[in-house]
This record gives structure tokens, sequence and C-alpha cells, in this order.
């Protein structure tokens, strides 16, 4: 007789790809990676766009995580955790490239734990805390898509360290945009309050999504490495209008956030709410300089 | 807007069957909740293929299985107890058949 209980252990494949796994040891997650700048790539900007890409996927992995007992339901509390641990896998590669790029030679935790919040260049969307299932699905949705044709663009990028991160993480996004639109069809074309609460939810995070489609220097300085973003417009509004027809949801009519003298999240001007999720983030690992758990 | 179901409080369960890599059958792992079925094999995917374990999923709900009463644990089971010739371990299986 097979052991009843064993049956779910035994589809577990063994495999070669042991990454996911906890307790191998790893410390770098570009392990084996030859991180060499390519010839004629600038590799300040290069670490600089890293960083962009990095941070913006730090930042809102942290404000996933928040859910995380939080949720309304088991179900769904796991999917925001895969999620969230997806986003912060980007994060950790990107800023490694980040460090190594730049030749600083600093680590992901340098990276995430000692900078200060004007050092960050993550864009402002990803830094609210959700007030409510509406907004945080509203805010995934606008997130992902514009996120997963950055990525998918990328997977061509004249540096092959860039473009592999990005192959790796397209498909995760590709989950995350189908999951979000899932539930903003199903809350939009759901009750009278629940679509009352999805196109309010809507309405929040829309002023944030304009500088998604701001071209910045540090890109314009990386020819033939990093996308312009600009372009990704048509395509992401192609994929939201979509949902939102699905959803009965129409487009917010709100006038984009104004940043500080043209300068926003990119530049390292952030909302409040950033100093709220760095607090939290960095505050045991500058407790504990150095300490390793 | 669409036509409104009742609403109810609580989701229906679903359970949850998945086939690995290199299994023949579908296998159950477990039970969810889910407001419909797609739904649940979303939930699923979360829940169950986390490590890598699947490549295909079924979702059933809990209300639609019939399942055996233990109450007839006796006339239901114990009868095949005896017949051993049921078995077909009277056979030479030649060596190439596979999943035998």
């Amino acid at each position: 007789m097979t052991d009843e209980y064993g049956a779910y252990q035994a589809l577990a494949e063994e495999s070669d790809d042991q990454r996911w796994a906890f307790g191998t040891g790893f410390t770098d997650p570009l392990e084996g990676v030859d991180t060499t700048v390519p010839p004629g790539v600038d590799g300040d900007a290069l670490a600089a766009y890293c960083l962009m890409l990095g941070d913006d996927a730090l930042v809102y992995s942290h404000r996933l995580q928040q859910w995380v007992t939080r949720a309304p339901e088991l179900e769904e509390e796991t999917a925001l955790a895969n999620i969230a641990l997806d986003l912060l896998g980007q994060a950790r590669m990107l800023l490694a490239r980040a460090g190594r790029a730049d030749g600083s030679g600093r680590d992901e935790d340098q990276l995430a734990f000692f900078r200060e919040e004007g050092e960050f260049r993550n864009v402002r969307l990803v830094e609210r805390l959700d007030a409510d299932f509406a907004e945080l699905v509203a805010r995934l949705l606008i997130f992902s898509a514009w996120r997963l044709a950055l990525f998918e663009a990328l997977r061509a990028s004249a540096d092959p360290v860039l473009a592999a991160i990005a192959a790796k993480g397209a498909s995760e996004l590709a989950y995350h945009r189908d999951y979000a639109a899932r539930w903003v069809v199903r809350l939009g074309d759901g009750t009278e309050l629940s679509h009352a609460r999805m196109q309010a939810g809507l309405a929040v995070v829309w002023p944030l999504m304009d500088e998604l489609f701001t071209p910045h220097e540090v890109e314009a300085a990386l020819p033939g490495v990093a996308p312009a973003v600009r372009e990704m417009r048509g395509e992401v509004d192609a994929v939201l209008d979509a949902v939102l027809a699905a959803a009965t949801l129409t487009r917010p009519a709100a006038a984009p956030l104004a940043g500080l003298g043209g300068r926003t999240g990119r530049d390292g001007v952030h909302t409040e709410a950033l100093g709220y999720v760095l607090a939290e983030l960095q505050s045991v690992a500058r407790a504990h300089p150095g300490a390793t758990w | 807007m669409s036509e409104t179901p009742a609403v109810r409080s609580d989701w229906p369960l679903f359970e949850v069957f998945l086939r690995g890599k290199r299994g023949l059958n579908h296998v159950h792992v477990g039970s969810l909740h889910a407001a419909d079925a797609q739904m649940a094999l979303h939930h699923a995917r979360d829940l169950y293929t986390r490590r890598n374990e699947g490549v295909s999923i079924w979702v059933i709900p809990a209300a639609a299985i019939t399942a055996s009463s233990p109450d007839e644990k006796d006339p239901f089971f114990a009868p095949s107890g005896d017949k051993v010739y049921r078995h077909p371990t009277f056979y030479e299986i030649p060596d190439d058949v596979p999943h035998m």
C-alpha cells in the first residue's frame, strides 16, 4: 500500500533548479553569471537603470507583503504572497546587477537597506498603502500591465544579464496581470457596491500612471539597452481598455500627479508614503548591521 | 451589469487534483474555497503548484462528489477480501509492457 499522505509529495519533481528552496546557502542572486558590462554600454547609466526597475519591485513587493494576514481570504493571501515574492526575486537580481554594473561592488542588501529615501529611484505608484482590495487590484493591474510590456521589450536588450532577468520576469508578470484583471472584472461587473468601490479604487491610482511612461535621461543614455518607455503607452492602454470594458468601468478623468519642478520618483522625489515603507523595510538591517539570519 | 446571483457570505469548497510531470493520472492533493470554478483553478495554481508540482490541474465542486459511507464499509469492501483470484497475479507480465 502506498502512503496516502505521500501522494502529494510524490508529485514534486526533483529539479536542478533549487533556487526556490530555503536553506540552500546561496547569497548572490547572480552567482555564476558573467556580469561584465558589454562594450559600448555606460556602466553607471546601466546601474541607475537597474536601480529604477529594482526599486519599483522592492517597494511594491513590500506593499503587497503587508496584505499577508489582512487579505479577505486565505487563498487570496497566498496568491498575493506569491506575487510579492516574484517581485522580490526580480528586485534581488536587478539590485545585484546594479551593484556590479557601476563598479561599486555593493550587494543587494547594501542597496536595499542602506540607501536613504532620496536615493531610491522607484515610481511613486508603488509607494501607497492600499486602502482596500479594489485599490490593490487596480494598482496591480496598471503596474503589471506596464511592467510586462517593458520586460517583453527588455528581452532584446543589449545587456544579456538584463535580457535574461526580463525573460524570467515576463512570465511571472503575465500571471500578475491576469490575476489583477480577473479581480477588476469580477468587482467591476459585480454588484452595485463592488462596482462603485472598484471605480473609486481606479480613481485613486490613476493619477500616478503618467509617470510610468515619462522618458528619463538614464533611459536615453542607454540606446539598445533600455527600450523607450513612452512607446509602451499604446500597448498598455489597449490592455487597460479591454479590461475596463469587460468590467463595465470607465477611465477616471484624473490629472497626473505633478512632480516637484518636473522631478518625480525616478529622480528621488517621492511621496511621504515611501518613508513608512523604508522605515519598516530597513529597520532590522540597520539595528543589527552585518547580522545574518 | 450582469445578472446578480444570490449573494452568499462564504465561498463553496472545491477539491483539487494535480497531475505531475511524469504522473499518469490526476491525484487528489487537497481542497480550497473559491467563488467559481475559474477562481478555484487560479487558487489551486497559487496554493498547490508553488513548488513546481504539477502540469495539469482539475478542480471539482466538493458538493458534486458522491462518497461511500463508512457505515457501508462491510457490504462494500469486505466481500472482495478473500477473492485472491481477482488479482492478476497468475500471469507473467512481459518486460516491455509499461505502467503495470
